[in-house]
């Protein structure tokens, strides 16, 4: 193998599982090591920095980073990074004197957002500091979008939504709610220098089978009907609830129901309890709430009596895999299931609808009616058009609409200073040693034995009762602390160098997962085949150092290293040392500055 | 040293041996010794070769006398019994812990001022008993828990850290106990557990006593270019008289060797030990042919290792005292005094 390459920004990020998976790249041990500190707000504002919703993510996110935690792999759970976010929100100080400063004097230049959800409020939140008029859309009157219509209150006080939602609008945003946009071409012919669409994927499916239009009175799309729990035209639904669907969506569609009346709540899904395509603990939270789910279960009609829905009927169906390896559903051949109702929700999917975009404005679409879109730069066929969020590349989450802004905000920026989108700013960084003393380092390296701590509930009869209020508790403060001690920060990288090592193996000997092997160079697949212990997750990379004066190499297995810096404390001449890496991937702030 | 514990978390995949234990519960308690100490690789290789042998740790005592080297004992096999003794004393009190008790594997790890220094009658008098043991040196040629001053093993010429060089030629410990009639002699070096690993397992299995000379540098007072212990010396000039294989007993033996290339030597209970040769085709067996070889690379300034000396067909101390099988711990009271008949039929012989 060839030495590995340290400065490549990417090589250090890629060991820090959890910002690497996360879209926006938060620093994640860096907040979780504040959070340890009790700095709570300095910890918030890492994170608002990164991910603009600390507050409302560290109730909601989806949490990718989490399943890549290093430290699952060492044992068997991961550090509750969104749940130690969520207390950066809850304990930290008022921040207002740390929000950036928006210019009196604008720019000049003007954009248009439409839809007032997580995408277009980065958007906002990342070109406001830079001078520019912001004019904000929505057809509903206040913003937020599917973070206030499709999350229930009982997962996301107002307070914290609102609260995060005006640190953007309070920078000063033309806002024009209530007013939703039928003419992209009428838009355009308004003065504005790039528009911007966030509009969600705000079209909900239903399950259409016979019995729908005589049933339809009461048969709903989940989305639908959560924003119309949200904007509280809905207040009650019938005994018996049904819902149809095994994502978050459904999650909250059931959770919801069963605070407006419903008693007899049912998750119904086609295919396996393991197929389900919601959060784990979402669905945990549903089940700890009383609510069954009935998985192979496929929906057959909707049976009405005298004009009202009364029950539906499924077909029982068992899993199959075909010689390609598909997953089939073959029916069990056993009777019907009939399961009475009074309402049923249909939380299968949600599509985009663009019907208010002219196909004759230079905006393409793909035949999934998804806009045409350079993937890095988010721009549109027409040039001065810029999507994000799920209007971009279909439903995904919120964290991932945040990641969208900032990559669009980039390039809103360097459009409007004439520049080349493709080339994208550097990401900033920084790598500096952590060492303090001969065995002391500016970091806590001593990890923590405990195992992930459980969040508390507030008990289950009053929160059943009360739509608003709010199920997890979070952390206290001392939870808190514990649980930061779990967290190995991998951004303390191991920095080797080959010129300083005697090879003495002190490295070898201390590393408590086998991380280490002097040998002999080969290829990849050769040399994990060589390592002192097994070295097969290929997602993880070998560093690699030159050769050493025996003609060997040093070659690290990255995927299980504890980054404890017990090889650096034993290593005799610092050819080891522990460096804090800091990766932010570049703002609109940092485009455009030569 | 450092301020933090050895973390508990090990690589989910780590072999367990057949007693169903892995290497990490061969460990002991982390090293106070310098970073970088050839003596914590020697603890390694210990813990290496005890998992991968399979040996129960509490069949195992360790032995040994003061110095940087006899406090390892501490770091490596935790479930074990120690006994860290006096200066240069080791050999006195392994000797009537063997003596007391033949059942168990005995460790003696002593250094160079403890063996060749205030120990050399001790050690010559050990090896010249043929306790049934491993006796260990960890050799760095200095004192470094007093600092850095030379050692009797310091090679004339030698220089310390502070510029002092030695005036007198070594004592070299493996041609010291081949001459005094040690059946296992071997000579490696900490930096180099391929070839130290099996020459303990093989020094473990070994009926007799096995004696391993370690070049072990110290990283702090004694490794500069002017030292020829220190890790630049060692790995620039030592050389490998034979390469080892280890295969214990029990063991199916799948690898397979070019014939002419390779020596056998199958020890009592069984284990393998395999020699690969490399070119000298060198002869463990014969007394004379290992001091020429050790002494032919000395001249050259070179550190010959490997598998010196073997010799399987001399018997050990027990054999020679024709002692008692059973553990004095687990000799009853009929044992001991076994009635007036036996002492009648002993006072008979000198009739």
């Amino acid at each position: 193998m060839k030495p590995t390459n340290i400065a490549d920004p990417n090589y250090f990020h890629k060991v820090v599982d959890c910002q690497w998976a996360c879209p926006a790249h938060t620093p994640v041990p860096e907040y979780i090591r504040l959070i340890a500190d009790k700095r709570y707000t300095d910890a918030y504002m890492v994170n608002w920095h990164s991910n603009v919703f600390p507050g409302i993510l560290g109730r909601t996110c989806d949490r990718p980073c989490e399943p890549a935690c290093r430290r699952g792999r060492i044992e068997e759970t991961p550090v509750a990074i969104c749940r130690l976010k969520r207390v950066a929100a809850d304990l930290k100080s008022d921040i207002k004197d740390r929000l950036p400063v928006i210019p009196k004097r604008k720019n000049g230049k003007h954009i248009a957002l439409i839809g007032a959800g997580p995408a277009s409020l980065t958007v906002a939140r990342d070109l406001l500091p830079l001078g520019y008029e912001i004019t904000l859309f929505d057809r509903d009157p206040v913003s937020g979008g599917a973070m206030r219509t499709q999350i229930p209150r009982f997962r996301l006080p107002i307070g914290v939504l609102e609260e995060e939602l005006h640190y953007i609008l309070d920078m000063g945003i033309n806002c024009r709610f209530s007013e939703e946009i039928t003419s992209m071409k009428a838009l355009l012919s308004e003065d504005y220098d790039a528009v911007f669409v966030g509009t969600g994927a705000p079209l909900g499916k239903w399950v259409d089978i016979p019995g729908y239009e005589e049933g339809k009175k009461n048969i709903h799309t989940g989305i639908e009907w959560l924003a119309s729990v949200a904007f509280e035209h809905v207040d009650s639904i019938g005994k018996q609830v049904l819902v149809l669907g095994g994502g978050n969506t459904a999650m909250d569609c059931c959770r919801t129901s069963k605070r407006l009346g419903g008693e007899d709540v049912t998750v119904v899904v086609r295919s396996g309890f393991d197929e389900m395509k919601a959060s784990p603990w979402e669905i945990e939270d549903a089940m700890n709430e009383d609510i069954p789910v009935l998985n192979f279960h496929v929906p057959k009609r909707y049976i009405v009596e005298d004009g009202r829905l009364v029950a539906m009927e499924f077909e029982k169906v068992r899993k199959e895999y075909d010689e390609n390896g598909r997953r089939l559903l073959i029916p069990t051949g056993e009777d019907p299931v009939i399961l009475p109702c009074d309402d049923v929700l249909c939380a299968i999917g949600q599509d985009n609808s663009f019907p208010w975009i002219e196909r004759d404005i230079g905006i393409e679409f793909d035949k999934w009616e998804l806009p045409t879109l350079n993937k890095t730069t988010f721009q549109s066929t027409n040039e001065k058009v810029f999507f994000g969020g799920d209007a971009a590349l279909g439903p995904d989450n919120i964290i991932t609409a945040v990641a969208h802004g900032h990559d669009a905000a980039v390039s809103i920026h360097q459009f409007c200073n004439k520049q080349d989108l493709s080339i994208r700013p550097d990401p900033l960084t920084t790598l500096y040693s952590q060492k303090m003393g001969i065995h002391q380092w500016s970091y806590d390296n001593d990890i923590s034995n405990d195992i992930r701590f459980k969040v508390p509930h507030a008990a289950k009869d009053k929160t059943l009762k009360d739509l608003n209020m709010e199920v997890e508790l979070g952390f206290d403060e001392e939870m808190a602390f514990g649980e930061t001690m779990r967290c190995l920060n991998c951004d303390v990288q191991t920095v080797f160098t080959d010129q300083l090592c005697i090879e003495c193996d002190a490295c070898v000997d201390i590393c408590p997962t086998d991380c280490i092997t002097f040998t002999s160079n080969r290829d990849e697949t050769e040399l994990r085949q060589n390592m002192l212990a097994p070295a097969d997750n290929e997602e993880q990379d070998i560093y690699v150092s030159d050769l050493l004066k025996t003609g060997r190499i040093m070659a690290k297995n990255e995927d299980l290293c504890l980054h404890c810096g017990l090889c650096a404390e034993r290593c005799p001449t610092n050819a080891w040392d522990m460096r804090k890496y800091l990766f932010n991937p570049a703002k609109a702030e940092n485009a455009c500055q030569s | 040293m450092s301020y933090i514990s050895k973390p508990r978390f090990q690589h989910p995949q780590l072999k367990t041996n057949d007693l169903g234990l892995t290497r990490r519960d061969y460990e002991g308690t982390l090293t106070t010794l310098c970073g970088g100490c050839g003596h914590d690789s020697i603890s390694a290789a210990i813990i290496q070769a005890a998992a991968e042998m399979s040996l129960e740790p509490h069949r195992v005592a360790k032995i040994s006398g003061i110095g940087c080297s006899s406090k390892i004992p501490s770091y490596f096999l935790s479930k074990s019994h120690g006994f860290n003794s006096v200066h240069g004393r080791m050999p006195s009190v392994a000797t009537g812990a063997n003596i007391a008790n033949k059942e168990l594997s005995y460790i003696g790890i002593s250094g160079d001022g403890d063996t060749a220094s205030i120990g050399l009658g001790q050690f010559c008098h050990i090896v010249r008993r043929r306790v049934n043991m491993l006796y260990i040196v960890a050799n760095n040629g200095t004192y470094g828990l007093t600092k850095g001053q030379l050692s009797a093993t310091a090679d004339l010429g030698s220089r310390t850290k502070s510029g002092e060089e030695s005036l007198y030629d070594n004592i070299d410990l493996a041609t010291l106990a081949i001459e005094l009639g040690a059946s296992f002699v071997a000579r490696s070096f900490s930096g180099d557990k391929q070839q130290l690993v099996p020459l303990l397992q093989a020094g473990l299995t070994h009926k007799g006593f096995a004696f391993i000379d370690i070049v072990s540098p110290c990283v702090m007072f004694n490794n500069t270019d002017a030292s020829t212990h220190g890790y630049k010396n060692t790995w620039e000039n030592y050389v490998a008289l034979s390469e080892i294989d280890f295969v214990p007993m029990r063991t199916e033996i799948s690898t397979s060797y070019a014939a002419g290339k390779e020596k056998e030597i199958t020890l009592h209970d069984g284990s393998v030990i395999h020699l690969h040769k490399t070119g000298n085709n060198y002869e463990p067996y014969d007394k004379e042919n290992a001091l020429h070889h050790i002494y032919e690379y000395k001249k050259q300034g070179k550190i010959a290792t490997g598998l010196l000396y073997i010799n399987q067909s001399t018997s050990d101390l027990h054999e020679l005292q024709d002692t008692v099988d059973k553990p004095f711990n687990m000799l009853s009271n009929h044992d001991l005094c076994p009635g007036n008949e036996v002492l009648n039929d002993i006072n008979e012989t000198f009739c």
